[in-house]
């Protein structure tokens, strides 16, 4: 008998995943999930035939018509975001579009956006430990405070991507550093590198209510995620790469969130930087982000 | 050598009134050109308030500064209350317009202009977008808002919202099955792991401690194994 090299370890692949594998749940789209490429090693036409298949296991679980899309990033832009801390109020609107929009688990609860109450002449920037994020006051904003969102801040030298054993992590060409969540083997590593606590874990299975899922939905972004598998905010990558503002800009009542990209300097995002007091969170770090705060006023 | 500069002076009178009167007629189309294309919803106005000339129409003008009776006692200026009266915004002839400082004209869909006046910083940074909130297409076509969408004229001041719930606490969280306690009925789960796994080392003896029973890890024993080890 003449066994090559080849044939001899795909035969033992093979047996080993005979034995290792729930048999019971060996049906095809099973098996298809678990020899699934990764996501920058598929062609366009395994990403349509992969596409296809999440849209009827994610139509099947939620009983309703889900659009998974692939939109690849537009050409020459550079994605930024502006956050007027002279305009925040604080009231948690954002936190709460972005959960709408972006599928987040309502039970184990995860949220993309926190919020942080900081004392007004308090030591802050650098020391986020000293901040609330559990406030509830009857309004805001409250006297002597004020508020500043932290979400993920897009680094252009991203320690999370650097860290991911398995590269289910990166930084696509307009600047979103996104997660294939098939991928992502739960290690956590990148959210212990994250400086800015922006990952989130799905410790539990996801849970939201049938009539709250968002079914507009990109591969990278907001389509049904994993246990066990990390998230975080892409920029609203399923919106922003179809010309639309991220969520938490369309819902902010005050107007302190700013979008735009950096590659176009008639942008508004552009204006912000050359024209205001901005500043970077954590800069000492040299992960270079792309989410400017400034003080408009 | 006086003629001379007399008749240079009204060269120039006569080209700056050219000029001026170019610049007048231009100015809508300057204008717009300062203004991008921008989109605004019509304004704010409370139920059945405009036009204003359905009441107004025909009344006579009363310009003197007074409190105001019904059905405008309900506005409490708080606007630089001490320097400003309604007319100085509200025009007095067509009340169904506002009126700038210069005396021009401008409708309530263009309110802006008006506000623009005193806020010329806040102004400039509404027209590219920066101030005030704008929604629809971060390359293309955008939403605006009126500066009275968020300050209303008369007390502008934001208004106070109730904030969304905080987020749940650490101990609140629910949904995940807690399998990783990491006591279980006094003994270290690890402890389990490892007689489970049969690794050495790992054991652990029971004491007592402020009158709890506590299985604390033995590590002695592999300590003493290895210092044997070396004898031998």
């Amino acid at each position: 008998m003449n066994i090559n090299r080849r044939s001899f370890l795909k035969g033992t692949a093979a047996g080993l995943a005979a034995i290792g594998l729930p048999v019971s749940k060996s049906h095809a789209s099973f098996w298809e999930s678990f020899f699934q490429k990764h996501y920058r090693e598929m062609t366009d036409n395994e990403k349509d035939e992969v596409v296809k298949r999440l849209e009827v296991e994610y139509s099947a679980k939620y009983g309703k018509n889900f659009d998974v899309a692939t939109t690849k990033p537009i050409d020459g832009a550079l994605f930024g975001y502006g956050l007027d801390l002279s305009r925040c109020i604080g009231c948690r609107r954002c936190v709460y579009a972005c959960t709408a929009e972006n599928n987040q688990s309502r039970d184990p609860q995860i949220h993309y956006i926190s919020v942080l109450r900081f004392k007004q002449g308090e030591k802050w920037v650098n020391d986020l430990e000293g901040s609330d994020k559990y406030y509830d006051p009857e309004t805001v904003p409250e006297e002597g405070h004020f508020y500043m969102p932290v979400q993920c801040q897009q680094c252009e030298n991203p320690p999370c991507v650097k860290v991911c054993p398995t590269q289910a992590t990166w930084k696509d060409p307009d600047g979103i550093i996104v997660v294939d969540y098939n991928w992502c083997i739960g290690c956590r590593y990148c959210m212990a590198a994250c400086p800015y606590g922006a990952r989130k874990f799905n410790w539990g299975e996801p849970y939201l209510p049938e009539n709250e899922i968002n079914s507009q939905t990109h591969y990278l972004g907001n389509r049904p995620r994993l246990k066990g598998c990390v998230e975080k905010c892409t920029f609203c990558v399923q919106r922003t790469r179809l010309g639309k503002y991220p969520a938490c800009v369309e819902i902010c009542p005050v107007g302190a969130r700013k979008f735009g990209d950096l590659n176009d300097p008639a942008s508004e995002i552009r204006y912000c930087i050359e024209k205001k007091r901005v500043f970077r969170l954590k800069e000492d770090l040299n992960t270079l982000p792309k989410f400017y705060y400034f003080f408009a006023t | 050598m006086i003629k001379t500069d007399n008749k240079k002076g009204s060269i120039l009178e006569v080209l700056f009134l050219l000029f001026f009167t170019f610049f007048c007629s231009c100015s809508a189309f300057a204008e717009s050109d300062d203004m991008p294309q921008f989109f605004v919803p019509s304004p704010p106005f409370s139920e059945d308030i405009y036009p204003c000339s359905m009441c107004h129409e025909g009344m006579e003008t009363n310009t003197t500064p007074r409190q105001l009776e019904w059905p405008h006692d309900w506005i409490k200026l708080k606007h630089s209350e001490r320097q400003r009266w309604c007319l100085d915004c509200h025009d007095a002839e067509n009340r169904d317009q506002l009126r700038l400082a210069n005396g021009d004209h401008v409708s309530f869909k263009e309110s802006y202009k008006l506000c623009g006046q005193c806020h010329g910083t806040i102004f400039r940074d509404w027209k590219v977008g920066v101030h005030g909130k704008r929604t629809g297409e971060w390359n293309g076509k955008k939403q605006y808002r009126l500066c009275v969408h968020c300050h209303y004229p008369h007390n502008p001041k934001y208004k106070d919202l109730k904030p969304l719930p905080p987020p749940a606490k650490p101990d609140e969280i629910t949904g995940v099955k807690t399998e990783l306690i990491m006591i279980k009925d006094n003994v270290p789960m690890w402890a389990e792991w490892a007689e489970k796994n049969k690794i050495e080392g790992f054991k652990t003896k029971d004491t007592e401690s402020g009158g709890q029973k506590l299985s604390v890890p033995v590590i002695s024993e592999k300590k003493e194994k290895r210092e044997k080890g070396n004898e031998h």
